[in-house]
C-alpha cells in the first residue's frame, strides 16, 4: 500500500482551519460555519477573504446559443430576432437578453473564439469538465475535482470543496474525481436545501451518538497506529466530515439567507441556486457548479432563450454584484459555460442545433482580465475569425486565474499526473 | 368560383432572399407582403411577381396588418417598434415610427372599422393604438405571459387576446373593461424535466357570422425542446365562452401557425414543423375532411379576397400560392 499524501503545512495554509475555527469557537458559534465578515478578527476574516481561491462554475446546460447571449451578430442572416446592446464596457456588445448582466461587464471578460470539434452532450461536456478528449484508456477528474485537490488547505477539512447544485440532484457523492479519490468528488445538493439525511435521526439520542463516534475514533486510531493507508484515512475522514455536515447543516440551507436577498435573487430554483452559491462560497466551499439547464433548443430556440435567458440575468448579475461588493472577485474565479454552443443556421422550427465550432464562454474574478474579449468569430459566427481556444486552453486558464499553477502535477499513487492536458496552455492575455 | 379544398394545389412560388416567417395578402388582391429572418418585409405583385423591399425595422418583423383599402401596412418588430408603411408605394419608406412595447411585438390587428390598431408582445402588455396618428388609446391589463396572437370582434366592439398560458381575455374596446377569460389552456404545457413554458394561442379567428371564436396552437408537447407535440385547434362558442369542439389532425411534431374560418363553411389551419400542411375541417368535426401536404415547412398563412388562393410563408425562403380550385 502507498503512504497517503498528507495536506502541505507551509505558514500560509496554517492560518485556514485552525486559526478559522479558534477565532469561530471565541465567538460561541462554533455550531455554525459563519461568513467571513462574522470573525472576531478583523485580521483573520481579511486574511481568509485575500488568501482563499473559490470557483463558482454555472453550467448552461444542453448548450447555451452564443448568438443570443455573449456573440450577437444582429442583421446577419444568422444572428435571429434579438438586438445587441452596449455594456459597461465601451466597445462590447452582447444579446438584448443580458441587459443586467450588461451592467456589470466590467466584472466579467468573453472567450468568443472556442472551436472545440465537438457536437455530442456527453463529449462536449467531458472536455469542458476535464479539458481533454475522453479516451478509453484514462478517465480525468471534473475541474470541480482538480480545483478543490489543489485548493485544499487541510485535508482534515470539515466541509466537502467540489458542491455541485442541480434541480433534481439528490445527495451523495458523484464518481467524478478519477484518480483524486472520492474526497474530491462532487456532493450533490439536491436543491437550495440542506443536505439529505444530515439529521441525527429522531430514534437516536444524542448521548448515544457521541458514544458510538468515541468508539469509532478509539478504534480507528488504534488500528492507524499498526495500518494507516490513504484508504483508511479517507475513510476516517468521510465519518468525521459527515459529522461537522450535521453540525453545519445550515451552510447548505439558503432560507437562512435574509428574506431581502432571497428577493433579490428570485423565488425561481436558478435565483435560490445561484444565492445558494454565494452563501457557500463565503462558507469557505471551493468549487460549486450551479446548473441551469434546457438550452438544448432544436426547436423554438428563440422563445426559449427568451425564456431562460431572461431567467438566467437578473440571479446570475445579482451574483456577481455582490462578489465584487463584498471583495470577493479578486479570489473568486466565475465561469458561465456550456458543452458547446447552437449552430448558427436556423432550422425549419426556429431552433438552433449543436454546434461546437465557434463558440463563447463568460468569465470573471480571480486573475482574468476584466472587461476583456479573446478571439472573434466571422460575421455570420459560423467559424472562428482569430485566437481559436480549445477546451484545453480554458482549463488551463482556469487554474491559473485561480493562482494554481497549471502546468503543475499531482502524485498519484507514486506517478506524476499532469492537472491540465500538456498539450494546452493557459490564454495568457486574459490573465492579469 | 366556389373554393374545393380537394382541388388544392400549388399555383405560384415567389421567392425570398431569407426563409419566410408571417405574410398577408392586401385587400385588393395586387400584393402579397411577407415577414422572414430578416428586418425587410417582401412585397411582390402577385402578377408578375416584382419584389420591393421595405427596409426601416431593426429586428425580424413578426406580424403584419393592412388597411381596408390596401393603402397602409402596419409592421410589428421585435424592435419594439409598430411602423406604419405606404402600402403600395413604388419606394416605400416608414410614415410612422411608434415605439409600442419593449421588446417582441409579436401580434398586430387593425379594427373593423380601421380606426384603431392593437398590439401585444413579450412585455406582456396589450394596448389601442390610433390608427391615423399612432397615439395610445387604450392600454389593457397584462397577462401573466407573453402576448401571442390580438384579435378584434368583427362587430368591434371588443378586442382579444391570446396569451402564451393558453388564456384568452375578452375586452370591451370603448371601456377596456375585462369582460371574460377563454380558457385555452390545452394550447398551454409546462414541461417539468425541461422547466419551459410551450406553446400558447399561436392564432385566432372568427367565423364569418361571429358564432366562432377559433384557437389555435399545439398540445402533447412530451419534448418542446424537440419539436415533439401536436397540433391543436380549439372552438369556442361565443355566445357561452365554452369551449366546444378540438380539431385535430393525425399530423405530429407541428403546430398551427394561423387559422382562417372561409366563408365557405369550412376552417383552414396552416401548420408547420416537421412538414407543411394546409388542413381543413367542418365546423361540426374534429377530425379535418381534407389535408394538402406543402413541399416545405410552412409558418404562416393568408387567404386572397376571393377565398381561393392561400399564400403561406415558408422557411425554405418561398412564399407559395395555393389554388382551392382546379389546375387552368
Amino acid at each position: 500500500m502507498k503512504p497517503c499524501n498528507y495536506a502541505c503545512s507551509s505558514a500560509e495554509h496554517l492560518i485556514s482551519r485552525r486559526r478559522f475555527f479558534g477565532s469561530l469557537a471565541a465567538t460561541g458559534a462554533a455550531a455554525v460555519l459563519p461568513n467571513f465578515g462574522l470573525f472576531t478578527s478583523p485580521a483573520v476574516a481579511a486574511e481568509m477573504s485575500r488568501s482563499q481561491k473559490r470557483m463558482i462554475v454555472i453550467n448552461m446546460a444542453g448548450g447555451l446559443s452564443q448568438l443570443e447571449s455573449w456573440d450577437p451578430k444582429p442583421g446577419t442572416a444568422t444572428g435571429g430576432p434579438f438586438r445587441a446592446i452596449p455594456t459597461s464596457v465601451p466597445g462590447i456588445h452582447i444579446s438584448e437578453l443580458l441587459p443586467k448582466t450588461a451592467k456589470v461587464m466590467h466584472h466579467l471578460a468573453l472567450v468568443r473564439s472556442i472551436n472545440t470539434k465537438e457536437n455530442s452532450h456527453p463529449l462536449g461536456q467531458y472536455i469542458m469538465s476535464t479539458g481533454r478528449r475522453k479516451t478509453p484508456a484514462q478517465d480525468y477528474p471534473a475541474l470541480g475535482a482538480v480545483v478543490a485537490r489543489a485548493l485544499d488547505r487541510d485535508s482534515s477539512s470539515a466541509l466537502p470543496g467540489h458542491i455541485v447544485i442541480a434541480p433534481n440532484g439528490g445527495g451523495g457523492r458523484s464518481a467524478d474525481s478519477a484518480y483524486l479519490g472520492p474526497k474530491y468528488g462532487s456532493v450533490t445538493l439536491g436543491g437550495a436545501k440542506p443536505l439529505q439525511y444530515s439529521e441525527r435521526p429522531a430514534g437516536l439520542a444524542e448521548e448515544a451518538s457521541i458514544c458510538a463516534n468515541d468508539l469509532r475514533r478509539k478504534v480507528n486510531d488504534r488500528f492507524a497506529l499498526r495500518r494507516r493507508t490513504a484508504q483508511t484515512d479517507a475513510y476516517t475522514q468521510s465519518f468525521e466530515q459527515g459529522l461537522e455536515l450535521m453540525r453545519q447543516r445550515d451552510v447548505f440551507d439558503v432560507s437562512k439567507e435574509s428574506k431581502k436577498d432571497q428577493e433579490r435573487y428570485g423565488s425561481h430554483d436558478f435565483g435560490r441556486h445561484c444565492l445558494l452559491a454565494r452563501r457557500l462560497v463565503e462558507s469557505g466551499i471551493t468549487y460549486v457548479r450551479v446548473t441551469h439547464a434546457n438550452y438544448d433548443t432544436h426547436c423554438e430556440n428563440f422563445n426559449f432563450h427568451f425564456e431562460q435567458v431572461g431567467e438566467f440575468d437578473g440571479p446570475f448579475s445579482t451574483l456577481v454584484t455582490d462578489l465584487a461588493e463584498r471583495g470577493l472577485m479578486e479570489n473568486t474565479l466565475i465561469v458561465v459555460l456550456s458543452e458547446f454552443g447552437r449552430t448558427p443556421t436556423i432550422n425549419a422550427n426556429y431552433g438552433r442545433d449543436h454546434w461546437g465550432k465557434a463558440w463563447s464562454i463568460c468569465l470573471g474574478g480571480g486573475r482574468i482580465h476584466p472587461g476583456a474579449v479573446i478571439g472573434e468569430t466571422g460575421p455570420n459566427g459560423t467559424e472562428v475569425k482569430s485566437r481559436e481556444v480549445d477546451g484545453g486552453h480554458l482549463f488551463h486558464t482556469y487554474l491559473a486565474a485561480l493562482g494554481i499553477k497549471n502546468t503543475g502535477h499531482f502524485t498519484v499513487a507514486g506517478q506524476k499526473v499532469p492537472m491540465a492536458d500538456p498539450a494546452f496552455d493557459a490564454i495568457d492575455e486574459l490573465l492579469t | 368560383m366556389p373554393a374545393d379544398p380537394k382541388l388544392a394545389h400549388v399555383a405560384k412560388d415567389l421567392v425570398a432572399e431569407s426563409p419566410l416567417t408571417g405574410c398577408r395578402f392586401d385587400p385588393t388582391g395586387k400584393f402579397v407582403f411577407a415577414t422572414s429572418q430578416s428586418s425587410a418585409i417582401t412585397r411582390w405583385e402577385i402578377e408578375g411577381g416584382k419584389r420591393i423591399a421595405f427596409t426601416g425595422h431593426e429586428s425580424w418583423v413578426l406580424a403584419l396588418a393592412i388597411s381596408g383599402d390596401g393603402q397602409t401596412l402596419i409592421s410589428a418588430g421585435g424592435d419594439d417598434h409598430l411602423v406604419w408603411w405606404p402600402a403600395a408605394a413604388e419606394a416605400p419608406e416608414a410614415a410612422k415610427k411608434v415605439k409600442a412595447h419593449d421588446g417582441w411585438i409579436r401580434s398586430v390587428a387593425l379594427s373593423p372599422d380601421g380606426k384603431l390598431v392593437a398590439s401585444g408582445g413579450n412585455d406582456r402588455a396589450v394596448r389601442l393604438w390610433d390608427f391615423a396618428d399612432g397615439k395610445k388609446v387604450q392600454e389593457f391589463p397584462g397577462a401573466d405571459r407573453d402576448i401571442y396572437s390580438v384579435v378584434f370582434h368583427p362587430s368591434g366592439e371588443w378586442l382579444l387576446a391570446g396569451d402564451l398560458d393558453g388564456k384568452i381575455r375578452q375586452w370591451e374596446v370603448a371601456t377596456g373593461k375585462l369582460v371574460r377569460t377563454f380558457d385555452a389552456s390545452p394550447l398551454h404545457s409546462y414541461n417539468d424535466g425541461q422547466q419551459v413554458h410551450y406553446g400558447g394561442v399561436r392564432a385566432m379567428t372568427f367565423s364569418p357570422d361571429a358564432k366562432w371564436l377559433v384557437a389555435g396552437g399545439l398540445h402533447k408537447a412530451t419534448n418542446p425542446l424537440g419539436n415533439i407535440q401536436q397540433p391543436l385547434v380549439v372552438r369556442f362558442d361565443w355566445e357561452s365562452g365554452k369551449s366546444v369542439r378540438n380539431h385535430l389532425t393525425e399530423a405530429t411534431n407541428e403546430r398551427v401557425w394561423s387559422l382562417h374560418d372561409h366563408a365557405e363553411g369550412f376552417l383552414i389551419g396552416c401548420l408547420g414543423g416537421a412538414k407543411g400542411q394546409l388542413v381543413f375541417w367542418k365546423e361540426a368535426e374534429e377530425k379535418p375532411f381534407h389535408v394538402f401536404a406543402l413541399p416545405n415547412s410552412a409558418r404562416g398563412m393568408s387567404v386572397h379576397s376571393d377565398g381561393l388562393q392561400v399564400a403561406t410563408a415558408h422557411a425554405d425562403s418561398k412564399l407559395r400560392i395555393t389554388k382551392l380550385a382546379a389546375k387552368g
